[in-house]
């Protein structure tokens, strides 16, 4: 379709200025042609360049967008709006979204500091999770299309490419092609895979390495054997590029890049939560090397690679559900030994089916007992001396593979911290003790536990001690106390 | 007009019962029954009964291989599937069996073609499991000008066939609930499931509910007291293993 010139109506929309013009699609913004309110945020109008000579593809990438775009809530996507009848006018309108695409950090002259790319990667991921929580992987993410708003947060682009597991792949076919932007594609996206959740973990890999190198991991392939390489090859490790980045970003990079899907991160909100918690990440061979990978362990891989074909993905919100990251808020005072064994069997039961759980376990003073002034509460060494307790707790749980971080929260309302943290780090499951931070007194005020379980944003376990019979009637006189056990 | 698509009724007027009230909470304007409204289950007189009171009121009713058995059943017994031939003939009376036989083989709604089993060939009952026999149905339909969908059942099985970006049928297993969009400048083929005896391991009812307006296509799982189903047919003296199936949805 030719430019539209501003003024133009199309189907109750008046089109303004053309904000974008790619290859595919012109993007105007546009404005109710009538008095009618506007939706509360300025619009977007996407049309399709197709006319009858263009490729089948393209108008085929369009219908899998409007479709998904309707589907799709939440900050991380733009709001949906208005869809065109394909067959007759096809476009979508969707919310204008303000902000810079990860472009700009590239393109800039300085390169972005290592909290930048914290905070870059962090939104990245959580903006992923978010997606994946509703069956959608997008397949097809690279700098043009991650937006970073002005509070930090991002918002994804173009879902032309994308997988919803509800509705029919438009896009797939028997023979199985790679489909999608060759510097970012994942290498199971080669072998014609499309719905692994993972695959979007790969692409925000290469993000990572650029804005970590200033350059693509692998290039920009042209052939399909170019493509291929990924499948068995790693990229020099960024530190061999920029020796002073620190090996923990490198560990987190080349895990994103790892080959195949199951050796990087499970969930967005897996690598979120490393990237949020850099000094508790266990840097490994990954991390520190800066030569590169030998050739005997790419002949093995090539060797594996060349195996390598398509395979049906299970459900991506199923995927992400079968790796939680289970948090524990560990009491740390008026606390017995039986409370403090029970909350770590119940922590132990609650992993042990989950072999891709991650544990954290956190605990929270009040803000009163550190002190800037005093040297011996000072917050460091408060701070210490409760990890140390945190990971005496949680030493019996340590099982090799296991992700296990452990953080001390300054707060004056524990129910909240714990709350805001769940919610934060994408927690899928809450372990708290019942009689644990004031149970108590629960007929009289809300205490932690059940302002806990009445807010938590998903399931709660609240332990009670498992201590012999005779000794419980000394101590819980009323049944009353005991009623709940576990709220989900 | 929001039309649902039942089919494999197979004699389960429990499941039945329950999804034309599943399909009537979902607003649907019409009815289509894919055909094997009667066989394994033990009450085909009343389907029968139902299924023709709706037909009065505007429903489409397809015959299927099971009823075509039941007006006239084998001379002896060479599968499960003609097992109970006899017993459902006996249990149905003239005016019931006359109206059986008297149903069409396919149906055209506009764009929609229903048909119990194959389009290629539907009085050879073929089944449509995979993506080649899908292929042979839908092109079968070119001889009907301007059908776009193939709605069939006989398989017990909720499937979606699709083109991807080549030319092949693609298959899709929905997921019950969703509304997966079916717009009209594609060609689709589904096969809608069975109402009356799941085999997919679940005991909840099957059925589809078509939206022509939005294009819509939403497939339902409905439960039902599965347990009294499975009841009436001990109680009827049917062999134990459709009972059984009834409880396991397999």
């Amino acid at each position: 379709m030719k430019l539209l010139e501003p003024g133009t109506v199309l189907d109750g929309f008046m089109v303004e200025d053309c904000i974008h013009s790619g290859g595919m699609a012109h993007i105007y913004q546009v404005r109710y042609a009538d008095d009618r309110p506007g939706p509360g945020f300025a619009m977007a109008m996407k049309i399709p360049r197709m006319t009858a000579g263009d490729g089948a593809e393209n108008i085929v990438s369009f219908e899998v967008e409007s479709q998904i775009m309707q589907v799709l809530t939440g900050s991380h996507v733009p709001r949906f709006v208005a869809a065109g009848d394909l067959s007759r006018v096809p476009y979508l309108v969707m919310e204008y979204v303000h902000g810079r695409t990860l472009q700009h950090w590239l393109d800039a002259e300085m390169s972005p500091s290592v909290g930048e790319i914290i905070h870059l990667g962090v939104a990245m991921a959580q903006a992923v999770h978010a997606l994946h929580q509703q069956n959608t992987v997008h397949l097809d993410l690279k700098p043009a299309n991650v937006l970073i708003r002005d509070d930090d947060s991002a918002v994804l682009l173009d879902f032309g490419l994308s997988c919803h597991a509800h509705y029919p792949d438009l896009l797939a076919e028997q023979l199985r092609k790679a489909i999608g932007s060759p510097a970012w594609i994942a290498p199971e996206q080669v072998v014609g895979v499309r719905g692994d959740p993972r695959s979007d973990i790969f692409a925000i890999g290469v993000m990572l390495y650029q804005l970590c190198t200033g350059e693509l991991p692998f290039g920009e392939p042209q052939t399909a054997g170019g493509m291929r390489q990924r499948l068995w090859m790693d990229p020099p490790p960024p530190r061999k590029l920029k020796p002073d980045l620190p090996p923990w970003l490198q560990e987190v990079v080349m895990r994103c890049l790892e080959p195949e899907a199951a050796q990087r991160y499970p969930s967005g909100a897996h690598l979120a939560f490393e990237l949020s918690n850099p000094d508790q990440i266990r840097v490994t061979e990954r991390g520190n090397n800066v030569t590169g990978t030998k050739f005997r362990t790419h002949f093995k891989r090539w060797l594996k690679a060349a195996g390598m074909h398509y395979q049906p993905s299970p459900m991506a919100s199923q995927q992400i559900e079968e790796v939680p990251i289970v948090m524990v808020a560990v009491p740390h005072k008026d606390v017995t030994d039986a409370t403090l064994y029970s909350l770590r069997q119940a922590v132990a039961r609650s992993l042990g089916t989950r072999p891709g759980a991650r544990l954290a376990c956190v605990t929270i003073i009040s803000s009163s007992q550190t002190s800037a002034s005093e040297d011996h509460k000072s917050e460091s060494t408060v701070h210490r001396r409760y990890l140390t307790t945190l990971r005496q707790w949680a030493q019996p749980l340590d099982e090799p593979g296991r992700q296990m971080s452990f953080h001390v929260l300054e707060s004056g309302d524990v129910a909240q911290a714990i709350l805001d943290y769940a919610r934060g780090n994408n927690v899928s499951v809450i372990v708290m003790g019942a009689a644990t931070h004031g149970l108590k007194t629960q007929r009289f005020v809300a205490t932690v536990p059940i302002k806990v379980a009445m807010d938590a944003p998903c399931t709660i376990i609240l332990v009670k001690q498992a201590l012999p019979f005779e000794l419980l009637g000394a101590d819980h006189s009323s049944p009353s106390e005991t009623d709940i056990d576990s709220v989900s | 007009m929001r039309l649902a698509l039942m089919s494999d009724i197979h004699g389960n007027i429990q499941a039945l019962d329950a999804c034309l009230e599943h399909a009537q909470a979902q607003r649907a304007q019409r009815y289509a029954f894919l055909g094997d409204l009667v066989g394994y289950g033990a009450d085909p007189g009343a389907v029968v009964e139902r299924i023709a009171r709706l037909a009065e009121e505007g429903a489409i009713v397809l015959k299927g291989n099971h009823d075509e058995m039941a007006v006239r059943p084998p001379a002896e017994v060479k599968n499960v599937g003609s097992s109970t031939a006899a017993w459902t003939h006996a249990q149905l009376n003239d005016t019931q069996r006359a109206w059986l036989d008297a149903l069409p083989l396919t149906a055209q709604l506009d764009k929609i073609l229903l048909v119990h089993a194959s389009l290629d060939g539907p009085q050879l009952w073929r089944y449509v499991y995979d993506e080649r026999a899908a292929t042979a149905s839908l092109d079968a339909a070119a001889d009907w000008p301007g059908v776009r969908y193939v709605f069939g059942g006989h398989v017990h099985e909720q499937s979606l066939y699709y083109r991807g970006s080549t030319a092949s049928l693609m298959k899709f297993s929905p997921q019950p609930g969703v509304a997966v969009p079916v717009p009209s400048h594609r060609q689709w083929l589904s096969t809608v499931g069975s109402v009356g005896q799941p085999r997919d391991g679940k005991p909840e009812a099957m059925y589809a509910l078509i939206d022509t307006e939005r294009w819509h296509l939403s497939f339902h799982r409905v439960a039902y007291d599965h347990f009294a189903a499975a009841w009436a047919i001990r109680a009827a003296g049917l062999p134990e293993f459709f009972a059984d199936r009834l409880e396991k949805g397999r």
